[in-house]
């Protein structure tokens, strides 16, 4: 299996050529990073290519990683049914710089763009209809990204007396715990309560 | 007499119309009785499963799956499972591959026993439901007496399978599949034949291949268009490989094609069924989950006399289990379609990220491209024979 990876590996090099930025195969899946604005071109070489032949458009999601410099990582997912094998291509883009849409090449992308679009913020150039979609009417902020809190702002409660739904800021009668199972002994990268003046009496 | 210009007219199909198969709102424009334009708002079962999954363990995680598809849970806890287990390279003991094959198939009858009838309902029909909801109400005996619970199970866990079969239940599953067939030979002769069945469906939502593959169609939408693509067969996961069953295409692409793929998925589910537990039978005791202490909790028995135990079970249940970092796209042949699972693991004992592809939401945005043109009378035998639950295509 995965010497058919590398296979398949070698002819996407060959076929992106200078569009190709790295190319890994971990875990049994495929993956490569190409810039954003060439992911139109990528996506249309890979399907088209007859040897690749990746029509089948499965996926497209977005990751938050905060840290970085470019904070969101497109995902997409393709399959080829004759090579049967898949192929993961990612880019990465922040709140502000757009990502060209890839609907003309694959209608299917048309809802996922619009899930990222809803989820994390993430924009896209040339999309026929980038509107929210998962989402309540009239809903604000990104829940997906990672500084958006799990309870949200906002909860809605049907009120009685206005005979209509309302929508006011979340309460709750306890506060969210977020528990920390992780072990201290096993490298967690933080300081125990209490410990900070072991670390430096260890130094002095 | 002048002629009169009629201006298109609006409709909101849903949230609550019987037929729209759960929280659809859809907004058709209309043309006299043509659709003209479909623009399906999703979202009402919007629960922010992806966001919750960010904030569980992987062990709590799997529940979230069975709210998913809920007409057919298992099947959704194992891409979950699978995503974990090729994260922690980790090998599933034969026999839990058996039971899982097993449910997965159930859980394959369990959503094409209701889409099928459904569908007859969303046409017209009133008796199919009623004989189907029996069939499917025994299944789901099965999935109590394995797991404790009719519908969200959390059965499937990582490496294995939560318990074993109770060795009267593979009995009765044995003894339950050859009346499940006659019964099902009674609803195929009740639909296939017939008449308003047939008006309602043939030629009706005709999608070719090419279309349905650029619009991310999989499972029975992309058979309903000639394709024999199964992920079952081409690329086998748990014990598939040495299952012997076939793979029913269409030819017509159109909605009355769909239904008898599912009628004849269904014959072949329980041939499946069959094989596995004439296999189960066959080698009747063996581990059901993988033995690693790391990744599944001790024997209860053995808690109460281990030390050792005791602190892996209470680990095992606090902390849960720690994956490596890492990123891996699984998928399985839900009924519906490709269900997959994007999971980005940082390490830690909780995804980082975790995205779940469902078939539904893939399929229901071709709903206006399929629509267009027709009858607003076909929008349901359409909607139906696409085979949306909204658990998974809200997320």
């Amino acid at each position: 299996m995965s010497k058919r990876l590398e296979e398949i590996a070698e002819l996407v090099s060959l076929t992106l050529g200078d569009l190709l930025q790295t190319s890994t195969i971990a875990v049994g899946d495929l993956a490569i990073n190409v810039a954003r604005d060439d992911i139109v071109e990528v996506l249309t070489r890979l399907r088209d290519v007859v040897t690749l032949d990746f029509t089948c458009f499965i996926d497209l999601c977005g990751v938050d990683y905060p840290n970085r410099a470019e904070r969101f990582e497109v995902v997409y997912h393709l399959l080829s049914m004759s090579q049967n094998t898949r192929i993961r291509i990612k880019i990465s883009t922040d709140e502000e710089s757009p990502v060209p849409s890839v609907v003309d090449v694959f209608p299917a992308a048309n809802w996922y763009e619009r899930e990222t679009f809803d989820m994390f913020g993430v924009l896209f150039n040339g999309h026929p209809d980038l509107r929210r979609i998962l989402t309540d009417y009239g809903f604000e902020g990104y829940p997906l990204r990672k500084d958006f809190p799990l309870s949200g702002f906002v909860e809605v409660r049907y009120d009685d007396a206005e005979k209509r739904i309302v929508y006011e800021p979340v309460k709750l009668n306890q506060d969210f715990r977020n528990f920390d199972f992780l072990s201290p002994w096993e490298g967690a990268n933080y300081v125990l309560p209490g410990d900070e003046k072991a670390e430096q009496g260890g130094k002095a | 007499m002048a002629e009169k210009q009629i201006k298109n007219y609006n409709i909101n199909f849903g949230p609550q119309h019987p037929a729209a198969h759960g929280v659809l709102r859809m907004i058709l424009e209309l043309d006299g009785e043509i659709v003209e334009r479909v623009d399906p708002h999703i979202g009402l079962l919007h629960r922010g499963t992806e966001k919750i999954i960010e904030y569980k363990n992987y062990q709590q995680a799997i529940p979230y799956f069975d709210r998913l598809d809920y007409v057919a849970p298992m099947n959704q806890e194992h891409a979950m499972c699978l995503a974990i287990e090729r994260l922690l390279n980790i090998e599933v003991p034969r026999r839990a591959q058996l039971i899982r094959v097993l449910f997965s198939e159930i859980g394959r009858i369990l959503a094409h026993m209701l889409n099928v009838t459904t569908q007859a309902l969303d046409v017209g029909a009133l008796t199919p439901p009623v004989w189907g909801f029996e069939l499917r109400e025994e299944l789901m005996v099965f999935y109590e007496r394995a797991s404790g619970a009719r519908l969200h199970a959390a059965y499937f866990r990582v490496g294995g399978v939560h318990q074993d079969l109770p060795e009267q239940l593979i009995k009765d599953i044995k003894e339950w599949i050859p009346t499940f067939n006659k019964r099902l030979k009674d609803i195929d002769g009740l639909l296939t034949p017939n008449r308003i069945f047939k008006q309602r469906n043939v030629d009706i939502g005709v999608v070719s291949l090419e279309d349905g593959l650029a619009r991310g169609f999989s499972g029975v939408m992309v058979r309903g268009s000639g394709l024999p693509w199964d992920l079952r067969k081409s690329q086998p996961y748990e014990c598939y490989e040495e299952m012997e069953f076939e793979i029913p295409v269409g030819k017509n692409c159109d909605c009355y094609d769909r239904y008898l793929i599912r009628m004849y998925e269904m014959y072949e589910a329980a041939k499946i069924m069959d094989q596995c537990i004439d296999k189960l039978m066959a080698e009747p005791v063996g581990p059901i989950a993988c033995t690693s202490l790391k990744v599944n909790p001790p024997k209860r028995a053995e808690m109460k006399r281990s030390m050792e135990s005791l602190i892996h079970h209470f680990k095992m249940y606090t902390e849960g289990v720690k994956v490596p970092a890492g990123e891996v796209y699984a998928a399985v042949e839900a009924p519906k379609g490709e269900f997959g699972v994007y999971l980005v693991a940082d390490g830690s004992n909780k995804p980082y990220r975790c995205h779940i592809r469902a078939p539904g939401f893939a399929h229901l945005q071709a709903m206006e491209f399929v629509t267009k043109g027709h009858l607003l009378a076909d929008a349901s035998a359409i909607l139906g024979s696409l085979d949306i639950v909204f658990g998974e295509g809200d997320r």
